[in-house]
């Protein structure tokens, strides 16, 4: 086994680029999944059944498949359906869409463990619908929902190189690139992964400080 | 679609239901493993096991897939078959999930329980086997059941590597037909019933194994109702229900 710095020094250049484009797919994958998913989470707590039914199809369906797949189906079938989105940008919509099924049921988690007193409080105060999810019961669900959420950003800087399949240069893209370029796989790909574990390990320090801060 | 290219897609089915069972199998030894020496009373033993549980679950499973594809036959001279290749790289992913799995439901166990081995002086390796673990694999069977559908979701990632599981017939298909609305509608349909089948089955061998216990079999699918389900380290427990299911902390 050899390793060749050279061939890191070589690569550096291209993994800060890489690195950069996974993180804006981080940010508005996340933005999108979190945003979609307390739409879900509310929809399902409607008392119409015909809203609750289909989206609950739906979201179940989406949980329950590859994200590759959904990837593929949306860069491949969008077209022919006449929408023309960028590689990037069909992407970022795929992977929050897919996250925001998983952070539904977080909010759904956050919005069941809010005190039933607080409800009835609201109501003897007699707070429209809206005031009540919006001063009373959203901002003591999301403070409590806020570690999980960032344990599903976690899960999603680790989806990230997925876009690759779809020809997004983001880190696994550009390694790959310089692997065959320069016929060296050992050190980009080695590169690229140590750079996951020094994102994520943190990252999951982060969130487990969070955890005991914001959840008693 | 012609008879042919249906043909295509059940190999490709059979190529993904192979590697799900064997990754499958690779990822509960690895997490029975490491998870049980993740309670070991050495330091050395507790540190490599959390070192390699790190290791594997901050990096992405895509990146260990192409590290075992390009990396391993470079470096080391070890070419595996793309089929062992890909159970491989999946089963000691999954498997360091799996392992947080273990710790939490062994770490869930009564005290007393424990304690109650000490003082009939069964050794370490008797408590395990006889109190702790008949104990703790019901709890496990939840948690598993969302690693298991993980598990499933991620062998679609080795079609990158041309290995003809569902996810590669369906791009054949695709090519093959200039038309892809239909293929990947049908591909993901296949994948929800996959996943379906597996989840029906993991509740069933819940029940089995409460069963055997006395526990109140109807408790556990209630509790998994408030909990979100696994993704990667996103495992935890969301609101401080971190039983069984604690893979963060």
């Amino acid at each position: 086994m050899t390793w060749d710095w050279g061939a890191v020094a070589d690569f550096m250049p291209r993994f800060w680029d890489g690195l950069l484009l996974t993180l804006q797919i981080l940010a508005l994958g996340s933005l999108i999944s979190f945003a979609l998913g307390l739409v879900w989470a509310l929809l399902m707590r409607t008392p119409t059944r015909w809203v609750r039914w289909p989206v609950g199809v739906v979201t179940e369906f989406i949980r329950n498949t590859p994200l590759l797949v959904q990837l593929f189906f949306f860069f491949y079938v969008l077209p022919e359906w006449g929408l023309t989105w960028s590689a990037l940008t069909t992407g970022i919509c795929a992977i929050g869409l897919h996250y925001s099924t998983y952070t539904m049921q977080v909010y759904r988690a956050g919005i069941e463990a809010v005190p039933a007193g607080q409800w009835e409080a609201a109501t003897a105060l007699n707070l429209p619908v809206r005031r009540t999810w919006t001063v009373v019961i959203l901002p003591q669900a999301i403070r409590r929902v806020v570690p999980a959420l960032g344990n599903y950003v976690i899960a999603m800087l680790k989806d990230t190189p997925i876009l690759m399949t779809i020809t997004v240069l983001e880190m696994l893209g550009e390694a790959r690139l310089f692997a065959q370029e320069n016929f060296q796989f050992t050190e980009p790909l080695t590169v690229i992964g140590v750079a996951f574990i020094f994102i994520a390990y943190p990252a999951s320090l982060l969130v487990r400080a969070l955890e005991r801060r914001l959840v008693r | 679609m012609t008879s042919g290219l249906w043909e295509l897609v059940l190999q490709g089915i059979w190529i993904t239901v192979q590697l799900l069972v064997l990754s499958a199998l690779v990822a509960a030894a690895v997490a029975f493993g490491v998870g049980m020496a993740r309670t070991h009373r050495l330091w050395i033993v507790r540190f490599l096991a959390g070192f390699y549980t790190e290791v594997f679950r901050g990096t992405s499973a895509l990146i260990m897939i192409f590290w075992v594809f390009f990396v391993l036959p470079i470096a080391f001279g070890w070419q595996l078959v793309p089929l062992w290749a890909g159970t491989l790289a999946l089963g000691l992913t999954y498997g360091a999930y799996g392992a947080e799995i273990v710790r939490g439901a062994l770490n869930s166990v009564d005290p007393a329980q424990r304690e109650g081995g000490i003082a009939l002086s069964f050794t370490p390796w008797q408590r395990m086997r006889l109190v702790l673990l008949p104990q703790a694999v019901p709890e496990m069977i939840p948690p598993f059941s969302n690693l298991l559908i993980e598990l499933l979701k991620g062998t679609a990632l080795v079609s990158v590597m041309g290995m003809g599981d569902l996810a590669f017939s369906a791009n054949l298909v695709r090519l093959a037909l200039q038309e892809s609305t239909e293929i990947y509608t049908y591909v993901l349909l296949i994948y929800f019933v996959i996943a379906f089948l597996l989840t029906r089955g993991m509740r069933g061998l819940e029940r089995k194994l409460k069963a055997g216990l006395g526990k109140p079999v109807g408790s556990t699918p209630d509790q998994e109702l408030h909990r979100p389900e696994t993704t990667g380290v996103g495992a935890a427990g969301a609101l401080g229900d971190v039983g069984a299911g604690g893979a963060s902390s």
